[in-house]
């Protein structure tokens, strides 16, 4: 205790792609503070799309180069591994597409401040204002997204949490249709989120506590050398588990999830429901198989109980829906839940993980992107009023723009896992990976392994209902004399939904590349 | 040493499928006459194929070609045929050229006598072009020696029934479309968790069928196994109980791709019982034989009563092919060599026979615009060529003696009756319940044969014209199988044995103790 404080040491070549998205993301608001306001959208645009080309650029050089830092960088607070660098390459790639499509006309409101519906709303309409502050705060999230699923301690990842969070909660209230809707979608989501990062910095503080570190690796090594069933462990466990859970939108923390997805922007949820998914399983991987793997015993049979509950929820609760996007959030439930049951699929060996954890990162690829395309083309089916967002406006669409209606219909059907679709093999890695741990030998929760991987599939049956539903209404129903117009997509949304269907169609043919891909990435495991 | 037959014979109508569909719109005729070329090129491929089956190389699977698919997973994309799949893919062959010369004009919209438009309209190009995508997986589901390949063709193949049928079929297209969708999606989903199990259990690292065959020993765990996979092949067939979604999608698809549904895709699943369920699971299947023959007696016997008393042709048919099933069903559990024998060439001549008839009600039907029964009468003395194929097809649909569904549903019900396996007797009353049927089966097909054909002609029947040469170009191929299968069926068994042998050994149920109880009885 001489007084003296060393420098960190601060690796800034691993570092660099998360450097650049923050730098841009400061750089956007130096924009807004000092470009004249004809000016910034074209200045966002392509800073925006660089930065984030750029950093995907970084994270490509660093796999290349292939060697990665056997600890933390950063003083051990950034873990940078194969699984981190795997999600920093899927954010980037999400948030590069969610960008093109966040640059279309007419997503966003022309001045948030306005009452919705006075004339303040008219005029800020007629002078064509625009938020462009909306470029330089996606940057924020996909940073937090970035930082979120590699903080190898839980301070930092309370703050990526919250870094990543904020600037969501303001996107989702910029909705230029339904406005009143979204705010109401942004207040929600705002306070329960809110209430999900003080959990989560509660449960840190009982961890830390009881391990007196929040270093990930330090709590593993505590969990080593003492009881397990200290209560400040069991209290924090189950704080920290409510917090990362809210996140990815698992039972009986799913309630935002409708009412905030049906509200944001398009582009905005589908930011959500791909970024920030790929970013909080990620997160929840570390802490429960990192900071928490050897408390498995405590933790398994709750959080089955928690992914056989978001099935199900997710899977019923979607078929009363009539709101495409409520349907979608549905789905993107229930998909919550397969992937928990990928979370749950470890081994004694620690080997051996690295199979459920390429599984993971799999069916994470493949889903998110069939989501954003998704996403990008329920933008594109218009009434007067903005968006159809009816299911019942949807009918006859196979007849109206049959190819639209058929990349739409091929979506849903890798959403609802139909073999030769990417869908399919992303479900059928998480099972097997599953299945696997459940007849490992000695291990008593083997059958409840099988059983859940059957309820998962009992699931996706009657998920199919609902997507196949959607199918039917668009090509076996007769279209409304005055239904719904498409608009003419712009090129950015063109390129969201041909990158979405290569990816969808590629990896359904042939899944071997973008398998030995993630299989590469999760090989190391994460870095303790 | 691969053969590259299987993957050309695949390769073929998919091509021809993605050619179709990019023909520029109003080319419709050019759509037809290129299916009907590509599909024709594939009935001779597989006759030629067929000819070259028993000089061509291969232990118990010919033309076998292996590729890695997807390494991280053991998968192959693996072909490869025995004598069961191989009479099954020229099944395919033959009846897909035929069901396009039939659905010629099924997708330009159909119309009661009175003029109201029943079906509208649609892309004809894309009905076509998912028929060809249709033969495509059918010949790989038939050919896939790989288990996960099987899986992936036995699920795709729903989707272009699944449009076929909600975009084409009659007024409540949509809702047999979901149910058929459903009722299978649900199936094929329990065979994915036994395919896993099957995987992890084994732990062969590969989906390859023949490296698979006698690795589960474990009798419990094959109970697990069988079920999930016995389950979606008891869905697809359909067995009782689990068979409502057939006549509904039956009686609203397109008389094309009904014809196809229940004479080929729903040969699946009792070829799936035959070739995965037997030979993975030997143990599983000899302990659920007597609940099994049970549902399929009970199939037998209720498809044919509620046939007597459907009012539409569609539906009658289907309930009629339900009763049939059960018969293959019951041959192929029943484990001896003419039990499963028969009920693979049953599967075969029950194509023909239900194609056939399914193919003559189509043409009816598109006379008067309607399905039932009651609107017809008389039809022999208008079009006697059209009355004469239906009767053909009905009588052997009631299995007539000469016909060549007769052959099958004899063997199937000696072959049972005098099974070695299981010497309880119970085979033998199950086979003596089942001979019911075949009186039931006279009074459905000929009750329906006397209310539509014969009597006094209707009023608006008076205007049908006999058959045209297109129509008598897709039936007369069919009966004339069917009556030479009749009196011939010697070349097909002569394929079929020794699979069926080879099937019995992996099933072990030559070893002493069956024969030790069978010799006991």
């Amino acid at each position: 205790m001489n007084g003296v404080i060393e420098a960190p040491t601060i690796e800034y070549g691993a570092l660099a792609p998360l450097l650049l998205v923050f730098g841009a993301a400061v750089l956007g608001v130096l924009v807004e503070a000092f470009a004249p306001r004809y000016l910034r959208r074209a200045i966002h645009m392509p800073l925006t799309l660089l930065s984030l080309l750029g950093a995907f650029a970084l994270v490509i050089v660093t796999v290349v180069k292939g060697d990665l830092a056997e600890t933390a960088a950063a003083m051990g607070a950034v873990a940078i591994d194969g699984p981190a660098l795997f999600i920093w390459g899927v954010v980037l790639i999400l948030s590069a597409v969610c960008v093109l499509m966040i640059n279309d006309e007419g997503h966003f409101v022309a001045s948030a401040a306005a009452v919705p519906g006075s004339s303040e709303e008219e005029e800020a309409e007629a002078a064509g204002s625009e938020h462009t502050e909306i470029y330089p705060l996606v940057l924020f999230a996909v940073g937090g997204m970035m930082l979120f699923p590699a903080s190898n301690d839980l301070l930092t990842m309370f703050v990526a949490l919250e870094v990543m969070s904020l600037p969501l909660y303001l996107l989702c209230g910029l909705a230029r249709r339904r406005r009143l809707l979204s705010q109401e979608a942004s207040m929600k989501y705002f306070l329960l989120g809110a209430f999900s990062s003080a959990f989560f910095l509660y449960g840190a503080a009982m961890i830390y506590g009881f391990a007196g570190t929040v270093s990930l690796t330090g709590i593993s090594k505590a969990l080593g050398t003492s009881g397990l069933l200290d209560p400040l462990l069991m209290i924090g466990l189950a704080l920290l588990g409510v917090g990362l859970l809210f996140k990815i939108g698992a039972a009986p923390f799913q309630a935002w999830k409708p009412d905030v997805y049906q509200g944001a922007p398009t582009p905005i949820t589908a930011l959500m429901a791909s970024g920030t998914l790929v970013a909080a399983v990620g997160a929840v991987l570390r802490v429960f198989w990192v900071g928490l793997g050897n408390l498995d015993w405590n933790w398994r049979p709750v959080m089955w109980a928690v992914a056989a509950l978001t099935m199900i929820i997710g899977s019923v609760l979607a078929i009363t829906q009539t709101d495409i996007k409520r349907m979608l959030a549905y789905s993107s439930i229930a998909h919550a839940g397969f992937l928990l049951i990928g979370v749950m699929a470890t081994y004694d060996k620690a080997g051996q993980n690295s199979g459920s954890l390429s599984a993971i990162l799999f069916y994470l690829l493949v889903y998110s992107l069939t989501t954003v395309g998704a996403f990008a083309v329920v933008t594109l089916v218009r009434d007067p009023g903005g968006e159809a967002w009816h299911l019942s406006r949807w009918a006859g669409l196979g007849k109206r723009s049959p190819v639209l209606a058929g990349v739409f219909a091929f979506f849903l059907l890798a959403f609802a896992g139909i073999p030769l679709t990417s869908g399919f093999f992303g479900k059928y890695a998480v099972f097997t990976a599953a299945l696997g741990s459940g007849m490992e030998s000695g291990d008593s929760l083997g059958g409840w392994m099988t059983g859940l991987v059957v309820l998962g599939v009992v699931a996706s049956a009657v998920a199919a209902f609902f997507y196949v539903r959607v199918i039917v209404l668009m090509f076996f129903s007769e279209p409304a004399a005055d239904g719904p117009t498409i608009a003419v997509p712009s090129m950015g949304t063109v390129a969201v939904i041909t990158v979405a269907l290569l990816v969808t169609v590629g990896v359904g043919l042939f899944p071997q590349p973008v398998l030995d891909l993630a299989n590469q990435a999760a090989s190391g495991l994460f870095i303790r | 040493m691969s053969s590259l037959w299987l993957p050309i014979l695949m390769a073929v109508p998919v091509l021809g499928a993605i050619v179709v569909a990019l023909l520029p719109k109003g080319s419709d005729k050019a759509a037809k006459q290129l299916t009907l070329a590509v599909s024709l090129v594939v009935l001779v491929l597989t006759l030629v194929m067929a000819f070259q089956f028993p000089s061509a190389s291969g232990e118990r699977f010919k033309f076998e070609a292996v590729y890695d698919w997807i390494p991280s997973f053991g998968v192959h994309f693996g072909v490869g045929v025995d004598g069961i799949a191989l009479v099954l893919i020229a099944l395919s062959a033959v009846l897909v050229p035929i069901v396009v010369l039939a659905s010629w004009h099924d997708a330009d919209g159909v119309r009661t006598a009175d003029g109201t438009l029943i079906t509208p309209k649609r892309s004809v190009k894309t009905y076509f072009s998912l028929l060809l995508v249709l033969e495509a997986m059918m010949i790989g589901v038939f050919a896939a020696t790989d288990i996960f390949l099987f899986y992936v063709f036995f699920e795709a193949m729903l989707i272009p029934m699944y449009f076929m049928i909600g975009s084409y079929g009659g007024a409540q297209r949509s809702y047999a479309a979901v149910k058929f969708l459903l009722y299978s999606l649900f199936g094929g989903l329990l065979m994915l968790v036994a395919v896993i199990g099957l995987y992890v259990v084994a732990g062969k690292g590969t989906f390859m069928f023949p490296e698979l065959v006698g690795v589960i020993q474990d009798p419990a765990t094959q109970k697990w196994l069988f079920a999930g996979f016995f389950i979606a092949f008891a869905i697809k067939a359909p067995l009782w109980p689990v068979h409502t979604w057939l006549p509904d999608a039956a009686a609203q698809a397109p008389a094309g791709a009904a014809v196809l549904l229940v004479g080929v895709l729903d040969k699946v699943g009792t070829f799936g019982m035959l070739r995965f369920c037997l030979e993975l699971f030997p143990e599983a299947a000899k302990a659920f034989t007597m609940p099994i023959v049970v549902l399929a007696v009970i199939s037998i016997i209720y498809g044919a009563i509620v046939a007597i008393g459907q009012t539409d042709m569609k539906r009658l048919i289907a309930y009629t092919s339900i009763s049939h099933f059960g018969f293959i069903v019951m041959g192929v559990f029943a484990m001896s060599q003419v039990s499963q024998a028969g009920a693979t060439l049953y599967m075969v001549n029950h194509g023909f026979a239900t194609g056939a008839l399914f193919l003559a009600a189509g043409f009816l039907i598109a006379r008067r615009g309607s399905p039932h029964i009651a609107d017809y009468g008389g039809v022999q003395k208008v079009a006697p060529l059209l009355a004469g194929y239906f009767l053909i097809a009905g009588l052997a649909g009631l299995s007539l003696p000469g016909l060549s569904s007769f052959v099958s549903e004899f063997m199937v019900m000696v072959g049972t009756y005098s099974s070695p396996a299981f010497g309880s007797g119970a085979l033998t009353v199950a086979a003596i319940v089942s001979a019911v049927a075949v009186i039931l089966a006279a009074v459905y097909i000929l009750w329906m044969v006397q209310r539509a054909l014969n009597g006094p002609t209707a009023e608006p029947v008076k205007a049908f014209k006999d058959l045209n040469v297109r129509e008598v170009a897709v039936l007369a191929p069919l009966v004339a199988l069917i009556i030479g299968f009749g009196f011939f069926p010697k070349p097909l068994l002569d394929v079929i044995n020794p699979a069926v042998t080879q099937t019995l050994v992996n099933v072990k149920v030559d070893n002493p103790a069956i024969a030790e109880k069978g010799a006991g009885q």
